[in-house]
């Protein structure tokens, strides 16, 4: 706006709209609430009655298989939500989550293989496959297995703190994309080959198995396997809570950001490091738990759950179900999982062909997952 | 397997035995029962003049056919009964009882085996049998060891009969002797040289041939370490050729393309299979060229793995480019149903690859260092596809456009280059030096539907460390790690070297996050 001098003429005081933050929505919507209210009372409620009521004749009955089966997946599923933290919400694919699902999971296998007590085949204090070594004494890693508190610590501060060490000098170098992805995977392959030695400590090839109680109650009756059950049930609510809480604050904000364009949130005035290495600690410390309630369900933990072809399945069950949802990995977790145990009884040379194509399919047609597809259905119904 | 070394030890005796005496009944019985101590005396009587009996029963006895009864010895080979003395079928009475023997008594009957085996005819038998001589000698085996010293016409033989025959002496009770045979021993350079010297040390008291021994040992440990260095560095430049090998391909799919592709492994295993399926054809069809296969092998290989590659990269990874990510995880897919293709087709259990004749064995370089043949060949084959790779992108109108196109795609296009063929070109290309790899893999080791995932990790910390889009990077990268490894084995073992070569790539990879030859540049994303 020129006036007829030329000088220029001060702006007009136009009034500014206020600066709009998004709205702050809810922990979850009111659907959302209801929604998760069943889903605890099917875990916590239905199902316990359902196994341990309910005649075994009856159809309605929910058989131990299903409670074993169903327990196992629902551990997935928590990995699968940490995977979706650090990968869908932050673009980092880790290809190492198994190590620290293995971490959290051998910490609980020490402290159970030290509940055996006596009634090993050796009757020996040690676990069985020390004395099979001749060793004589526990090593210094062993000094904490025997309190239960002590093991519910380390199953979060073990995988969290390798994790820490890891992402710190990671994170800090700006090793990103592909070379994390690749320096991970090199990561549980080493530590892999570590547990398979024999002196490291942790039962070589064979791991830990024959497990006999938890905090002196025996492990094998219904009621602590259902206790358990409910227990991964409640845990994996938990931290669905947990990282919605997370993604809907301004801290998953940023790291949103830092998937979009790391470069330009720097340009803002961001540091990028501690962002990643905290969600990178936290989504590092769920896998932990969920490592910890997978081995008194599933009686045996040994080296192979690091190996870098499981750590990679993590990914593809987060993202069948759909990056960046929370719900999403739950989904694909239960999805994929339920399909394996299924092909591999049904058809077993057939099940990796259909995870083969299911890699392949879901990055090329399904890049939101099943969650996206229903969106999109919805969206389109409208 | 039994069959054949009969005739071959037969065959020995009746080419190096001129007059011998026969074995008898009473030398049977007492070697083949009775007191430890004695059946060893009469084992080592038995040898001093041993005839083509003696060589069959000894052997009978290590091969557990003999039976005793009361004082009557007999071999039992399918199902007939002989008397070994004469030959002669005989009925096997119903008490008959398994000779038995310990552990001393088979390892008795091993160097006494041995020790006939000298004869053989076969130059491999012989060396075999005068290392296995070396770590057990005693005075008994002296004449014969003499004996064949005389007839024995190849020079590397003779050098290390000699030793043996100095072994013996070592042990002599006359130290002018024994201070000549200690002398005689720093030549060796054999590891059971060491072991044969150690142990005279220990309980040798004559100064003079203490002194002699001393300075024979620190000659051959000397010559030993050398071995063993070398031996290490040879190792560790032959996987350093492979991890080459293997790196090359990613280095152009990944360092030039950024395709990270995790079917890289399964590609060699295209590659390793055809090579078996080309020996197959050869064997059928072809059986006089036999040793010759592999030469066809070679390019059938490079197509399979490329013709696998294209269809790859046109039917999936091309709607992937620029989404890395994605592309790993679709091509672990293709990884997981390419390995399971290979059950379906070929069977879950390994199939071994022959060597042609002409890449078995080995040359003999020093006493404990040998390289083999087939290491040798790969370590040249690795070097032809390097230069045949650098000349292809250096030199070529398609490595030209592959380099166009990586550096600047929308430019290359307004060039006029197809940029789509390109992709896939390259891509192929990347795919049959797999090929070549697995075509390579099938010569040292065997061939399964695993082949791929064991050098997979391996092949992507060569390229990460070497840098993105150099082949000079992937080369040191190689050869640096193949190196590394070696060392690291021979001084930690082979499990805690792997991890501590992990380590150390994750630790320089913080140093230097774009690897050895970073490309420079100045951006924000460096």
């Amino acid at each position: 706006m020129k006036t007829d001098d030329g000088i220029r003429a001060p702006a007009p005081a136009v009034p500014r709209p206020p600066i709009s933050l998004p709205q702050r929505s809810a922990l979850l919507t009111r659907a959302g609430w209801s929604a998760f209210v069943i889903a605890a009372l099917l875990v916590g409620v239905l199902a316990p009655l359902l196994n341990l009521v309910v005649p075994q004749d009856s159809a309605l009955h929910l058989s131990d298989y299903a409670v074993a089966l169903l327990g196992k997946i629902m551990c997935y599923a928590i990995l699968a939500l940490a995977m979706d933290l650090i990968w869908g919400y932050t673009g980092i694919l880790s290809l190492g989550h198994g190590l620290f699902f293995a971490l959290g999971g051998y910490v609980m296998g020490m402290y159970l293989m030290r509940q055996i007590g006596r009634e090993g085949n050796y009757k020996s204090e040690l676990p069985d496959f020390m004395v099979f070594l001749d060793w004589k004494e526990l090593p210094w890693h062993w000094a904490l297995s025997d309190s239960f508190v002590a093991t519910l610590l380390l199953v979060v501060l073990v995988p969290g703190l390798v994790a820490f060490v890891f992402g710190y000098f990671a994170f800090r170098s700006r090793i990103k994309g592909v070379y994390f992805s690749i320096i991970t995977q090199a990561m549980t392959f080493a530590a892999m080959l570590l547990f398979f030695r024999n002196e490291t400590g942790f039962g070589g090839n064979n791991g830990f198995t024959d497990f006999k109680r938890i905090v002196g109650i025996a492990i094998a009756t219904p009621m602590m396997r259902m206790f358990l059950f409910v227990l991964t049930g409640g845990c994996l609510l938990g931290f669905f809570l947990l990282a919605r809480a997370l993604v809907r604050a301004k801290f998953g904000r940023v790291l949103q950001a830092i998937r979009d364009g790391e470069s330009r949130i720097m340009f803002c005035g961001y540091s990028p490091v501690g962002y990643k290495l905290a969600i990178w600690t936290i989504s590092a410390m769920m896998c932990g738990v969920a490592g910890a309630l997978y081995v008194p369900q599933v009686g045996i933990i040994n080296p192979s759950e690091m190996s870098p072809a499981n750590s990679i399945e993590i990914a593809i069950w987060a993202a069948v179900g759909g990056r960046a949802s929370l719900v999403g990995p739950i989904v694909g977790a239960f999805v994929v999982n339920g399909a394996k145990s299924w092909l591999t009884v049904a058809y077993p040379e057939f099940w990796l062909y259909f995870l083969g194509a299911l890699f392949i399919a879901v990055t090329l047609f399904l890049p939101n997952g099943i969650v996206g597809l229903a969106r999109g259905w919805k969206r389109g119904g409208k | 397997m039994t069959g054949r070394l009969f005739q071959r030890l037969c065959l020995a005796l009746l080419v190096g035995w001129g007059a011998a005496h026969a074995l008898t009944a009473d030398e049977a019985r007492t070697i083949a029962s009775g007191d430890t101590d004695a059946r060893i005396a009469a084992i080592n009587q038995s040898l001093a003049q041993a005839d083509e009996r003696t060589a069959l029963f000894l052997q009978a006895l290590a091969d557990d056919v003999v039976k005793v009864s009361g004082d009557k010895v007999f071999v039992v080979r399918a199902d007939k009964a002989t008397d070994p003395v004469s030959g002669e079928e005989r009925t096997l009475p119903a008490d008959a009882e398994d000779a038995m023997l310990n552990n001393r008594m088979r390892g008795e009957l091993d160097t006494a085996l041995a020790a006939i085996k000298l004869f053989a005819a076969d130059d491999k038998d012989r060396a075999a049998a005068i290392t296995t001589l070396l770590s057990a000698t005693d005075e008994g085996k002296l004449p014969l060891v003499q004996k064949a010293l005389a007839a024995e016409k190849n020079e590397a033989l003779r050098e290390q009969l000699e030793m043996v025959q100095a072994a013996i002496l070592l042990g002599s009770p006359d130290a002018a002797k024994r201070l000549e045979a200690a002398r005689m021993m720093a030549d060796g350079s054999n590891r059971n040289t060491k072991t044969v010297l150690l142990e005279r040390l220990r309980v040798e008291e004559d100064p003079q041939v203490k002194a002699a021994l001393q300075a024979s040992l620190a000659k051959v440990e000397d010559r030993l370490a050398w071995g063993n260095r070398l031996g290490a560095m040879f190792s560790g430049v032959s996987l350093g050729s492979i991890l080459l090998l293997v790196a090359l391909g990613l280095a152009i799919t990944y360092g030039l393309m950024g395709v990270i592709n995790m079917a890289h492994g399964e590609l060699m295993m295209v590659g390793a299979y055809a090579t078996y399926v080309v020996q197959g054809l050869f064997q059928k069809y072809l059986p006089g060229g036999f040793g010759w296969y592999l030469v066809a092998a070679v390019p059938v290989a490079f197509l399979a793995a490329a013709l696998v590659g294209a269809a790859l990269e046109r039917g999936v990874i091309r709607f992937l480019y620029g989404r890395p990510l994605e592309t790993l995880l679709a091509t672990w897919g293709i990884s997981l149903m390419l390995m399971q293709l290979a059950r379906t087709l070929f069977g879950a259990q390994n199939v071994t690859v022959e060597n042609p004749f002409w890449m078995s064995g080995g040359v003999q370089v020093m006493g404990n260092l040998s390289l083999p043949y087939n290491r040798l060949v790969i370590i040249g084959f690795a070097l032809a596809v390097l230069l045949g790779v650098a000349w292809l992108i250096a030199r070529t109108r398609l490595g030209l456009f592959v380099r166009g196109v990586t550096q600047n795609r929308p430019i290359a296009a307004c060039m006029g280059v197809n940029t789509a063929r390109v992709d896939t070109y390259a891509f192929a290309l990347g795919s049959g030096i797999a090929g070549l790899a697995g075509c390579a893999l099938s010569q040292i080791g065997n061939v399964g539907p695993d082949l791929g995932q064991s050098y997979i990790v391996d092949a992507f910390l060569v390229v990460v460390l070497g840098g993105v889009g150099q082949l000079a990077g992937t080369v040191y990268a190689a050869l640096g790690l193949g190196l590394l490894n070696k060392f690291l084995e021979g001084w930690a073992g082979a499990v805690l070297a792997k991890i501590a070569v992990l380590v150390f790539i994750i630790v320089f990879i913080q140093k230097r996050p774009q690897g050895i030859f970073a490309m420079k540049g100045r951006s924000a994303e460096a």
